[in-house]
């Protein structure tokens, strides 16, 4: 069996404490993980700093063009994973195998990921504004202008604690190796394989093993990633982000509760918007924190649910190598049940409504031997003050809330994509204004359409780097 | 097997089967026996133990104990009345929320320790060098169980202060970094005591303590010779860090003992076992059975993994079959202990049990 070991610092560890990884459809044994002990990362942290000096050694625009090689490595080479070797298609069959996801995302996450890869140059531009790479190996140096400009590196190595709910996550510590960073991987527990594949297609492509490590176990070892790394992308739940508000060593990425909000002057003609709502709620079988939960209108709320419903309640699974598939299925015993029941808990409130229940036999939970799935479900709102209204699920699930156009910004909260509607000069300035709404689209974009050059959730870049003054003056 | 080995375990299988049968004719003889089990007789059974059980195999006729039995008072009633002159400690175990169990002791701490130092080498465990305990105090029985066995070696032990009931309820309430300040603030009296006390060769340490004081300093600066760790729970991935990271040459003595059980001896270290954590308990003083989980009458084939049941037999204490919140490997006997052992020993989990929350310690 593989047996898919941690890297301290580039070089394979295969512990004696293991888990397995199982299929979530037929509960076939698929690997062993090696599991981390939380004091083996806080030994090797002790040699964090030479992670930096190892990739200081080399230029970054050296690292781009590893990055980009790596990329071609990761979509068509056969890489080394353990003592075994890993084809793409293994690769692929491999996460699906344990993530749940059907092949098909899995092999558009791949794609999503390399791509981001490939671009990395354009991505870096984009991101540090035009900025001389060099500036960043050096600490300081002039701009095109002649300015004097300095940066200073805020760690030596981000941490990330990765979750298992979508292999997309991935692209946001891509552009790290090529500003000089190294990475501590935390995997989530059954998505191990794109970090390691990932750190495999680097190493080949020259980037210096001591600086990646990569270490899956348990929740402990997080922790300690957290505590031993000087920053560190954290992912989780609502509860995570909370626990860690307000401290400046953890960037959170929780839920997205990203949403589409239709402007008065364009909900008369909300079927023209149908199709985008549709992608937005159901791509990647709504897993991504970009996925659409909550579509915001002043009118037709109840006609906008029932015709997303009438689309949505014909969904079902199907087996994961189905190029049509269209859901992943829970792999953790429980939790599709636990999640359907808590939905029917709230709308025991009156003021909402299931209209896909309607819409389809059974139940919206579909209970297998080994996994579980849930089938996607519209709520209609009455307003914005219902218990649901607000609520975001790792599956396509969507309220569709009733809620006056100019109290929109109050009361939408957190929102990572906010797709606004509207020609409305007034509503669009109110939208570029609300503070609530992170990344922004004007008109007709899905939310789950990303624009690779612009920043999510705060800008890496500035995230690692602080700009600072900085005085030179030789001695005399 | 060999035949010797073969003698050997029959031996200790008559010796066990004259313990329960000593151990139940005291417990259940008015004149020496405890409340609990005089009381539990008359009530519950419609049979003498003293003449129904004859060995070992008999102890299944009682049902499993219940661990309900140890919670609460009065704690007098578990004390044997051919002991109510001595004087009585009571130890706990749990206890972060609820009621702790509680058990009373004598001596049978200070024996279990007495055998465990025959176990240890002079080479590593110098005679008359002093100790540091490092692990859990307050209520519990490692505190005075590892004073114990440094006195017998002619030793001092010093010891930190360590509540771990506090940690669980941080954890429990997601406060990770107060725990974490709780460990260090663990960590920095051990360091403060192996600063000042340079006779200190020997250590008592939690694994999880272990490594946080080796990541603070080095063992072998301090003169550190020999570590006898145990505690908690201990993987074999940590045993291979304790050995080939941390311990810079100490002698590492891997050790199991509950509250309940006492203490039980390790395996000497053999490659062939691959860092496997294989301990024997005190037989006869305690016997631990690896049993289908679903069964707990039906012990799993050896190397296979079961749901551990612990028989306590001593006069200061009778548990018959006690079904403990862990799982393990089953070990057949070796010539040094003649009778069966446990592997890899770990919180019981399966689809009906949460996640375990794990202290600092």
């Amino acid at each position: 069996m593989i047996h898919v070991p941690l890297l301290r610092w580039g070089t394979p560890h295969f512990s004696l404490d293991k888990d397995e990884v199982v299929h979530f459809d037929t509960g076939e044994p698929i690997a062993e993980v090696s599991r981390a002990l939380p004091g083996v990362v806080r030994r090797d942290m002790r040699k964090a700093r030479r992670a930096r000096e190892a990739l200081r050694e080399i230029p970054c625009g050296e690292l781009v063009k590893m990055a980009q090689n790596a990329a071609r490595l990761f979509m068509s080479e056969t890489l080394p994973v353990g003592e075994s070797a890993q084809t793409p298609a293994d690769f692929v069959r491999q996460q699906s195998a344990t993530t749940g996801l059907p092949e098909h995302m899995c092999r558009k996450n791949m794609e999503k990921i390399s791509f981001v890869l490939v671009q990395i140059e354009h991505i870096l531009d984009s991101l540090t504004r035009g900025l001389d790479l060099d500036i960043l190996t050096a600490g300081y140096g002039t701009d095109g202008a002649g300015r004097l400009l300095s940066y200073q590196a805020q760690t030596d190595v981000l941490g990330m604690v990765l979750p298992s709910n979508s292999p997309g996550v991935h692209t946001l510590w891509m552009p790290v190796i090529p500003m000089q960073i190294g990475i501590v991987l935390k995997p989530g527990p059954q998505e191990p394989w794109t970090p390691y594949r990932m750190a495999q297609a680097m190493f080949q492509s020259g980037v210096p093993k001591e600086a990646i490590s990569f270490y899956p176990g348990g929740a402990d070892v997080g922790a300690v990633v957290l505590e031993s790394c000087g920053l560190t992308m954290l992912f989780g739940s609502q509860a995570t982000v909370d626990a860690h508000a307000g401290n400046p060593k953890v960037q959170v990425h929780g839920p997205g509760y990203s949403k589409i909000l239709i402007g008065d002057d364009r909900v008369d003609d909300w079927r023209d918007y149908l199709d985008l709502m549709e992608t937005s709620v159901l791509l990647n079988s709504g897993r991504s924190c970009i996925n659409c939960s909550a579509i915001w209108v002043s009118r037709h709320g109840r006609e906008i649910a029932e015709a997303l419903a009438e689309r949505l309640a014909r969904v079902r699974p199907l087996a994961p190598e189905d190029p049509e598939a269209p859901l992943a299925a829970f792999t953790v015993p429980g939790v599709a049940e636990a999640v359907s029941a808590a939905i029917d808990r709230d709308l025991e409130s009156p003021g909402a409504e299931d209209c896909t229940a309607g819409k389809r036999s059974g139940s919206r939970a579909i209970s297998r031997e080994h996994c579980s799935y849930l089938l996607p479900t519209v709520i209609y709102c009455q307003s914005p003050e219902h218990p649901i209204a607000k609520k975001e699920f790792m599956f396509p699930f969507v309220n569709v809330v009733e809620c006056p156009q100019d109290e929109m910004p109050a009361n939408i909260g957190p929102t990572l994509v906010g797709t606004g509607i509207t020609q409305d000069p007034v509503f669009r300035r109110t939208l570029l204004d609300c503070p609530s709404i992170d990344r922004l689209n004007l008109g007709p974009v899905p939310t789950t359409q990303l624009d690779w050059l612009q920043p999510h959730e705060g800008n890496i870049v500035e995230y690692l780097y602080h700009a600072r003054a900085f005085q030179s003056v030789a001695a005399a | 097997m060999p035949d010797s080995l073969d003698a050997k375990i029959s031996a200790a299988k008559a010796a066990l089967d004259a313990q329960v049968r000593a151990i139940v004719a005291w417990h259940f003889d008015p004149a020496t026996g405890c409340p609990f089990w005089l009381d539990y007789a008359r009530e519950k059974l419609d049979w003498d133990p003293r003449d129904a059980v004859g060995g070992f195999e008999d102890l299944k006729k009682f049902p499993l104990f219940e661990d309900e039995w140890l919670r609460g008072g009065p704690v007098r009633r578990w004390v044997p009345k051919g002991l109510a002159d001595k004087p009585v400690y009571v130890f706990e175990t749990g206890g972060t929320t609820g009621t702790p169990k509680s058990r009373i002791s004598i001596n049978d701490f200070r024996d279990d320790y007495s055998e465990f130092s025959k176990t240890l080498a002079d080479e590593y465990f110098p005679p008359g060098a002093d100790w540091l305990q490092f692990g859990p105090t307050g209520p519990r029985r490692l505190r005075l169980a590892v004073e114990h066995l440094a006195q017998v070696r002619g030793g001092i032990c010093f010891s930190i202060d360590l509540d771990p009931r506090w940690v669980v309820k941080l954890l429990k309430r997601g406060d990770v970094q107060e725990a974490e300040r709780y460990r260090q603030h663990c960590i920095d009296q051990a360091v403060t005591i192996l600063e000042a006390h340079p006779n200190i060769r020997c250590l008592f340490a939690t694994p999880k303590l272990l490594e946080g004081l080796c990541d603070r300093v080095s063992l072998k600066k301090y003169g550190i010779t020999g570590v006898f760790c145990g505690g908690t729970e201990m993987t074999p991935e940590f045993h291979r860090m304790a050995r080939e990271e941390l311990l810079e040459g100490a002698y590492f003595a891997a050790t199991y003992g509950n509250t309940l059980m006492g203490l039980a001896c390790h395996k000497p270290f053999d490659p062939a076992d691959n860092y496997a954590i294989i301990y024997y308990p005190p037989q006869p003083r305690a016997v631990l059975e690896v049993c289908d989980a679903d069964d707990l009458n039906r012990p799993v084939p050896y190397g296979a993994t079961g749901r551990t049941v612990l028989t306590t037999l001593t006069r200061e204490f009778f548990m018959p079959r006690f079904p403990e919140r862990d799982m393990c490997e089953r070990e057949a006997p070796i010539d040094l202990y003649p009778w069966d052992g446990v592997r890899n020993v770990r919180p019981f989990q399966d689809k009906k049990t949460g996640p375990v929350t794990v202290g600092v310690y």
